[in-house]
């Protein structure tokens, strides 16, 4: 009998904490990859999806990884005239049941004085941290350098 | 109504004139529909550069062969790499025709891109790309040849305190050195192979 009520208690909780957990999930990161860099002398690029699957609108506060003393959101743009260049990107805010694409010829993240090369087929750790307070901690696979998308 | 000689005369000097004038008029008119009087000078590739091997080039050298040229640099880690890899695909996907082709990436920060730095990141893209250096002047006067447009931009964070702007189309000539067109920044592979098959 007691045994019964204990299996119960312990189901109950489980299934009242699932809702709890996920909503510290809200936001997903998926699709995420990394251009192999040329030693640590030349910055690298990486990219991901950011899904908002939460009641409310997410900011991108800042990112942090081992590999990169700077890691900055950049945008790259191509004017009317042919002419590309890149530059902060500025705030980036997902609307609620919104995903941010960080592709090529867009929106990077541009990882800065690297400490240590990226090697393809290696991987590495990085952190967004968003003004909620909330950090999703993902790991990057790093791909060629002629890649042109994450791996299928 | 009968015309004196005089008259026909006058009447002659009249139509005369009036076929001039409008002849005139139509001269001036024309620039805006001739494409040959008032467009600008045609872009054309000359060059005198150093390529990632250390040997000195000439757009010469390249006579019979056609050209793909991407202007760019190294510290470029999204719109270059993927320039660059697009190069690639074209290059295996023109395949017996790939011969026919030659790639060049020009930079235009030569300050950081040496030869030497040229030819560690060309080759990790497709071994047919040729990377070409020069002196600061030499790029310029590269740049002026191909008529495109490249600027230094500060931005402390970067690496040295800045990055480029540049020119990112892809320009095709053909094997007489003569410009073919250009391809805008982003065009898929497969439609710049169909463009080149096409024309081979
Ligand atoms: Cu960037």
């Amino acid at each position: 009998m007691i045994n019964k009520l204990l299996i119960l208690i312990a189901v109950t909780v489980t299934f009242v904490n699932i809702p709890a957990y996920a909503q510290t999930r809200d936001v997903t990161i998926t699709r995420q990859w990394a251009r192999a860099s040329i030693g640590t002398m030349r910055p690298t690029a990486a990219y991901l999806t950011i899904t908002n699957n939460g009641k409310d609108a997410v900011i991108l506060d800042r990112i942090k990884t081992k590999i990169a003393a700077m890691a900055h959101i950049h945008n790259s743009t191509t004017n009317a005239k042919g002419i590309s260049s890149m530059a902060p990107a500025g705030e980036i805010r997902i609307e609620p049941n919104q995903s941010v694409t960080l592709q090529p010829s867009g929106l990077h993240i541009m990882l800065m004085d690297l400490q240590r090369p990226l090697i393809k087929g290696d991987s590495f750790e990085l952190t967004l941290i968003f003004e909620n307070g909330q950090h999703i901690t993902t790991d990057v696979p790093v791909l060629a350098i002629s890649a042109r998308g994450p791996k299928e | 109504m009968k015309f004196s000689n005089l008259q026909k005369f006058l009447w002659a000097l009249v139509a005369i004139a009036v076929i001039g004038l409008s002849g005139a008029a139509f001269w001036q008119k024309r620039p805006d529909t001739n494409p040959m009087i008032y467009s600008p000078p045609a872009l054309v590739a000359d060059f005198s550069l150093t390529d990632h091997n250390g040997n000195l080039r000439t757009d010469e050298d390249f006579t019979g062969k056609w050209l793909l040229v991407f202007f760019g640099f190294t510290n470029c880690p999204d719109i270059c790499p993927t320039s660059l890899s697009e190069i690639a695909v074209v290059m295996d996907d023109l395949q017996e025709k790939a011969s026919a082709v030659q790639p060049l990436f020009i930079t235009i920060d030569p300050k950081r891109d040496t030869p030497e730095v040229l030819a560690e990141y060309v080759t990790l893209f497709h071994p047919a790309i040729l990377g070409l250096s020069g002196s600061l002047e030499q790029i310029e006067q590269t740049g002026k040849s191909f008529k495109i447009f490249y600027e230094k931009l500060q931005q402390d964070q970067a690496p040295d305190g800045y990055t480029m702007s540049h020119s990112s189309s892809l320009f095709l000539f053909d094997s007489n050195g003569h410009f073919v067109r250009s391809f805008a920044y982003g065009t898929q592979a497969s439609k710049i192979v169909e463009d080149i098959k096409s024309r081979l």
